[in-house]
């Protein structure tokens, strides 16, 4: 059956979700224009209250499946639990920053552009060939990279924006040379099809290089080093709330296009894959970790751990296994709890004092207790510390790979401990300095529920990991029915 | 006498591919940098239109692939060239040396 045989018919409700969020992308940008100017700080609330809406839609979605044109895109709880995670990170960075963006101006591209992005993910998770994996990934790098550049009089936010746009079109180039080759050498486009054929084959050198440029192109994504030398950069010149979403959405889009190719696509290989991904996994994570000790700017220091957690998440997929894939979702959803709560006190904290330096943080648990609470649960669940959701997930993702690569579980093991000193290091700045401007920060209202449903949700996970556990159990179960 | 064959094709493309990743590696203008990733992505459409002829030469996925790479350089390209106007707005130059204000 070939992809564009028109006459399978074509059920549009299986879509429903990306129309919606493609109507309130659509919406925002129009109202953002009919507005008058004072009145455009609405949008934030409509954009929030559109995401929350279209998340209880796709709660009642759960347990559907299927398949749209002959495999091109596919339904199941795998990319449903995918969608709803981008869109709750994309609501928690809209409900966190609405100040922030006020500040800045542009709050119809903003929202529209945030909500593009998010759309561009949900394609991501459904993909089910190549060119519906491409134009997901361009959809949600285009939307991020005008992001970076919202605050276009500032020379900083546009030179992230161009090395970004300059490096994200060289790495997608790379990937898609190596999904072209892939594309010659089985002669099919479809995730499946193209499992099946390859299956058959031996392994030609020319499958090695279509490998080696496929892990490149999307290791950049998920900056995996050596390919991560970008995110430091862009991290620290886009808007806080943009960094914030290109950390967790971006990043858990591509964990999820990943697992989808490597491992409906490519699990005949997986000899050939297994042991480069690895390794990459160990280098990300101990140089992750080294180079973030020495920072001193904390959007640069939350970069360089971001990295080193997706070294982390790498380590789920060296197995290529159903246990593997549940311990990626787990530590994916509360990954991006963590992150928006210590972006959102970054972003707050720049709104107020204009610094996004470590020093400048001194005493902040006088200035803002709630504020540096969080930050403290967000920095110690990402390294891993007992009762925090960190260390669930971590347990879920090195418990995968215990036999075989023992190395890989010391690695982990020894650069958590490590990271436990800068992550406390920002803790010891908090709560152990005396403040130079002791004036209380008044934490708006909006910004209060943000940080608190962040830490609520951290703190639960660790403790009560049971139901989460299951839904991402039966996620990961549907990813191997197609 | 010569006849032009996949492999022909695949030699171009890889060609291609090499001098536009050789270019985006090592030219300082921003705007040579953006012509360089086009070319990386024409190697591509080249590879998927010959594949598409040769292997597949009963449907046409690979030369529907490349109209839509093509279609999605040009927003790339589009959205490459507003920021290079904007930062050349702010700093009158768009040699990469120059922006260092951010550590690469």
């Amino acid at each position: 059956m070939t992809p564009f045989d028109f006459s399978i018919p074509i059920n549009p409700s299986a879509l429903t979700l990306e129309m919606l969020v493609a109507a309130l992308g659509l919406g925002i940008l129009i109202l953002g224009i009919i507005s008058p100017k004072g009145a455009r700080s609405g949008l934030g609330w409509v954009s929030f209250l559109g995401l929350m809406g279209i998340i209880g839609v796709a709660i009642t979605m759960w347990g559907q499946s299927g398949e749209l044109l002959a495999g091109m895109y596919l339904l199941d709880n795998y990319a449903l639990f995918w969608k709803i995670t981008f869109m709750v990170a994309a609501a928690l960075v809209i409900l966190g920053n609405m100040r922030y963006v006020d500040k800045v101006g542009n709050q119809a591209e903003y929202y529209s552009l945030t909500i593009f992005a998010t759309l561009g993910m949900m394609v991501m998770a459904s993909a089910g060939d190549l060119m519906t994996l491409y134009l997901g990934l361009e959809l949600m790098t285009i939307a991020f990279v005008i992001l970076v550049c919202l605050r276009k009089t500032d020379n900083k936010s546009v030179e992230a924006g161009m090395k970004y746009i300059l490096l994200a079109g060289m790495s997608s180039a790379v990937l898609l040379y190596g999904l072209s080759l892939l594309y010659g050498l089985t002669g099919s486009v479809i995730m499946l099809d193209i499992s099946r054929i390859i299956a058959m084959q031996p392994v030609s050198p020319a499958l090695v290089l279509a490998l080696v440029m496929i892990i490149a192109g999307l290791g950049f994504k998920i900056s995996a080093v050596p390919f991560h030398m970008w995110s430091p950069d862009v991290y620290e010149g886009a808007p806080t709330p943009v960094t914030s979403f290109l950390s967790m959405g971006s990043k858990a889009a591509s964990f999820a296009i990943i697992l989808r190719l490597f491992i409906t696509a490519l699990p005949g290989v997986w000899e050939n894959w297994a042991m480069v991904i690895a390794i990459l996994a160990g280098i990300t994570i101990i140089i992750g970790n080294l180079v973030a000790m020495p920072q001193t700017n904390i959007k640069r220091l939350l970069a360089y751990s971001s990295i080193a957690q997706a070294g982390y998440i790498m380590v789920g997929m060296v197995t290529a296994s159903e246990a593997g894939i549940k311990g990626v979702m787990f530590y994916a959803f509360l990954y991006v709890f963590a992150t928006a709560g210590a972006f959102t006190v970054a972003a707050y904290f720049y709104n107020v004092t204009g610094s996004d330096e470590l020093k400048d943080y001194a005493g902040l648990s006088q200035r803002s207790p709630l504020m540096a609470a969080v930050m403290l649960v967000a920095l110690l669940s990402m390294a891993g510390i007992p009762p925090l959701a960190g260390f669930v997930g971590k347990f879920y993702l090195f418990k995968t790979i215990v036999d075989g690569y023992l190395w890989l579980v010391f690695i982990g093991l020894i650069m958590s401990m490590v990271s436990v000193y800068y992550y406390l290091r920002v803790a010891l700045v908090m709560y152990r300095d005396e403040p130079k401007d002791p004036s209380p920060i008044n934490v708006s209202g909006p910004v209060t529920v943000t940080l608190i449903l962040t830490m609520l949700v951290t703190l639960i996970i660790g403790i009560y990991p049971g139901p989460l556990s299951e839904v991402v159990n039966s996620a990961a179960h549907s990813f191997f029915l197609h | 006498m010569l006849t032009i064959s996949l492999t022909h094709y695949v030699v171009l493309s890889a060609l291609l591919f090499s001098i536009g990743l050789f270019g985006v590696l090592t030219k300082r203008n921003a705007v040579a940098v953006l012509i360089c990733i086009e070319l990386m992505l024409n190697a591509v459409n080249i590879n998927l239109v010959a594949f598409s002829k040769y292997i597949t030469p009963l449907d046409f996925t690979g030369q529907i692939f490349s109209i839509f790479v093509i279609t999605v350089a040009a927003a790339e390209v589009g959205v490459g060239l507003a920021i290079i106007i904007a930062i050349y707005r702010n700093r009158l130059t768009v040699d990469l040396d120059n922006f260092d204000w951010l550590k690469w």
